[in-house]
């Protein structure tokens, strides 16, 4: 049931998805969506190579090692900056980041602005981390349920 | 030292979700590995939880403030408009009893677990599961926020299902775990609805303030609505009857450790409801009426749960069914003194000591009832069968076992010395001056449960030996360690009752039942 003209735009389709998960997981501190919701499109990638039939592709076992990489090192990262703000001083989850320059350290203009990438201090690397753990998760339960199916249908 | 003090309410939950997240990177390097890491956050986070009881105890409630420059920040950021919209730990007397409890617990079930679930597969998802369910505990008795609370609730009743569904067992277990699952879900959702009203009409999720902001406005039907849903679900989740039947499933399908540990998250379940219930409503609703209500939960759940238990084969369903009369008593103490909540001198007469019982009971039962679940699964672990009639004899290549079993059957029979025994005293005496018949009912259920527990020790261990079981012996080290640290605390809380009372029991009682203690460092937040 393989159709090579849907396959094939998908596959053209997948790096926009991803970038387009991206651009939301980036922008998360400053207009609507976040890690979670970038994640999710992200993983719509790979739900879009699974229903146009290029499941061999996405269900490999190799990919599925790297997914669980993703949801690891994800959470890893988000929890080590929550410890993060312990370490600096303040308490669990502190924002030890904010205003203090360099990455993500800008400190907002006050009034109304274009909105500035480089500010939000450890709240866009969260962002980053819980993006990446969704993608990794979801594409986990995307690939689970694809192989039960074709156990299913085999069996 | 002094910043681990200051930090263990946030340690007692990072801990266990970063040893979580920290299994599934290193699980590739081995099964030691994997086993110490798991270990070391479960204790770590012990160690966190019984320095921060102590801290509790000895120097007066403490609040943690999350995403502050300080652990200490005030609770109103000067920008937000005098609204309290940090998110806070507040653990006073209350919470540190169940910290205590938690944390004595989850050490000897992750011992417990780390040989019996040896031969399992599939335990670099077990670990972080149960690492989960830890944080989830220590969280919901810790935290002072309504939305938090909800949050850690599902936590608990995921990894939880998880758990229960680790066994597949030819799908038995898969279907109790989702019997668990769709339950605790329905349940939480509930709970939510009601926190959403809340907030719908107070602004407000922190639990301190929330009491206080209710205390001023009135209790209207709005808030006798959300009190229902968050109530009814949390009393669902500590196994009260009519909404017990999750329990037998769930607690008999689970592995044992988890089955001992599951108890002590319905405990966290009763403790949300005893929040709920005092400090956040106490002053404001019609204690009387839901303290009734609550007592009637109370003597269904203690006398249909132990005649159910009677007539059941499998030895862990039996323990389970036992579980849900168990948690009857703790609702009886605590439906007596909030009926009488409205009343000072009853209170002072008998309604806190009704309390303190109830929560002596719900201390002693997490650990003897957990014994109970281990040794059963003892049993289970080296004869394969749970079925009573295919046991017996195994007393004579099992004393340990025997010996552990025992203590657990004496105490939830309430026989002295045993732990039992000096809750249920304390219950009977203060449910007596409310009224005499609910005492004598809690004294029948107990004498049930004593005929039921007889019959199980003489089915599994005594009577002449199975030839199946000759070659059996006694369990592991770690399984049998397990086992005696919480059949030596049950010893201990029976024979110096009077210590835990003073210096736990009563603090906590008074922690529940004076409200205004609780809302007050916020009443003035507004």
């Amino acid at each position: 049931m393989r159709s090579r003209i849907v396959g094939y735009i998908a596959s053209v389709f997948y790096p926009f998805c991803l970038v387009f998960g991206l651009y939301v997981v980036t922008h998360g501190h400053l207009t609507p969506g976040g890690g979670f919701q970038g994640g999710a499109v992200m993983a719509t990638a790979v739900a879009l190579m699974i229903v146009s039939g290029m499941f061999t592709v996405a269900v490999r076992e190799k990919k599925v090692v790297r997914y669980k990489w993703c949801e690891a090192l994800g959470l890893l990262l988000f929890v080590a900056l929550a410890f993060g703000g312990m370490l600096q001083g303040g308490s669990f989850f502190h924002n030890w980041l904010a205003n203090a320059g360099g990455c993500f350290g800008e400190a907002v203009a006050a009034g109304p602005n274009g909105g500035a990438l480089n500010t939000g201090g450890t709240i866009p690397l969260m962002n980053l981390a819980v993006g990446v753990e969704v993608f990794g998760g979801i594409s986990i339960i995307l690939v689970t349920m694809v192989r039960a199916m074709k156990e299913n249908r085999d069996g | 030292m002094n910043t681990v003090l200051l930090h263990s309410p946030a340690l007692i939950v990072g801990l266990p979700i970063f040893a979580a997240i920290l299994l599934m990177v290193v699980s590739r390097f081995g099964e030691k590995v994997r086993a110490v890491v798991f270990f070391a956050g479960i204790a770590l986070a012990s160690l966190a939880a019984i320095s921060l009881a102590e801290q509790v105890l000895s120097l007066g409630a403490v609040r943690y403030v999350f995403g502050a420059p300080s652990p200490a920040a005030p609770l109103v950021p000067p920008d937000s408009g005098g609204i309290p919209v940090r998110i806070l730990f507040h653990v006073d007397a209350a919470g540190a009893l169940m910290l205590l409890v938690a944390a004595l617990t989850s050490v000897a079930a992750a011992l417990y677990a780390l040989r019996s679930e040896e031969r399992a597969s599939g335990r670099e998802y077990f670990y972080p599961l149960f690492l989960l369910l830890v944080g989830g505990v220590y969280g919901m008795v810790a935290t002072g926020d309504l939305f938090n609370f909800f949050v850690f609730l599902e936590i608990t009743s995921l990894a939880g299902a998880a758990l229960t569904a680790y066994r597949i067992d030819h799908g038995l277990a898969a279907e109790a775990g989702l019997k668990y699952a769709v339950v605790s879900t329905l349940g939480g959702l509930s709970f939510l609805l009601g926190v959403g009203i809340l907030l719908a009409r107070h602004n407000l999720l922190n639990m301190a303030a929330l009491g206080a902001r209710i205390d001023l406005a009135g209790f209207g039907v709005p808030e006798a609505v959300a009190m229902a849903l968050m109530i009814v679900p949390l009393a669902m989740k500590c196994g009260a009857v009519p909404m017990h039947q999750w329990t037998p499933d769930t607690y008999s399908r689970a592995p044992a450790p988890v089955s001992a540990f599951l108890l002590v998250s319905s405990q966290a379940s009763l403790y949300g409801l005893f929040r709920i219930g005092f400090s956040l409503f106490g002053l404001s609703m019609d204690v009387s009426t839901v303290g009734l209500f609550v007592v009637i939960l109370a003597v269904l759940s203690m006398f249909i749960g132990v005649t159910m238990a009677i007539p059941q084969h499998d030895v862990k369903r039996l323990i389970s069914h036992h579980a849900v009369s168990q948690t009857g008593y703790m609702l009886l103490g605590a439906g007596v003194c909030l009926a009488v909540l409205g009343d000072p001198e009853k209170v002072r007469v008998f309604g806190r000591d009704a309390l303190a019982g109830s929560l002596f009971h719900m201390m002693n039962y997490a650990v003897y009832n957990g014994l109970l679940f281990l040794a059963a699964g003892a049993v289970i672990y080296r004869t394969g069968t749970r079925n009573l009639d295919r046991m017996g004899g195994l007393g004579r290549t099992m004393p340990l076992t025997m010996a552990c079993f025992g203590v657990g059957a004496l105490a939830i029979a309430g026989i002295p010395p045993m732990s039992g025994f000096a809750s249920k005293w304390v219950l009977y005496e203060s449910v007596f001056r409310y009224s005499p018949l609910l005492s004598m009912v809690a004294m029948v259920v107990s004498l049930l449960t004593l005929a039921s527990f007889v019959k199980v020790f003489q089915a599994m261990f005594l009577g002449p030996q199975r030839a199946a079981y000759a070659a059996v012996r006694d369990v592991p080290a770690a399984m049998w360690g397990a086992m005696a640290v919480l059949a030596v605390l049950t010893v201990l809380l029976g024979l110096f009752p009077d210590v835990v009372m003073q210096r736990l029991l009563l603090p906590a009682a008074d922690a529940l039942i004076n409200q205004t203690a609780y809302t007050m460092p916020l009443g003035g937040a507004q």
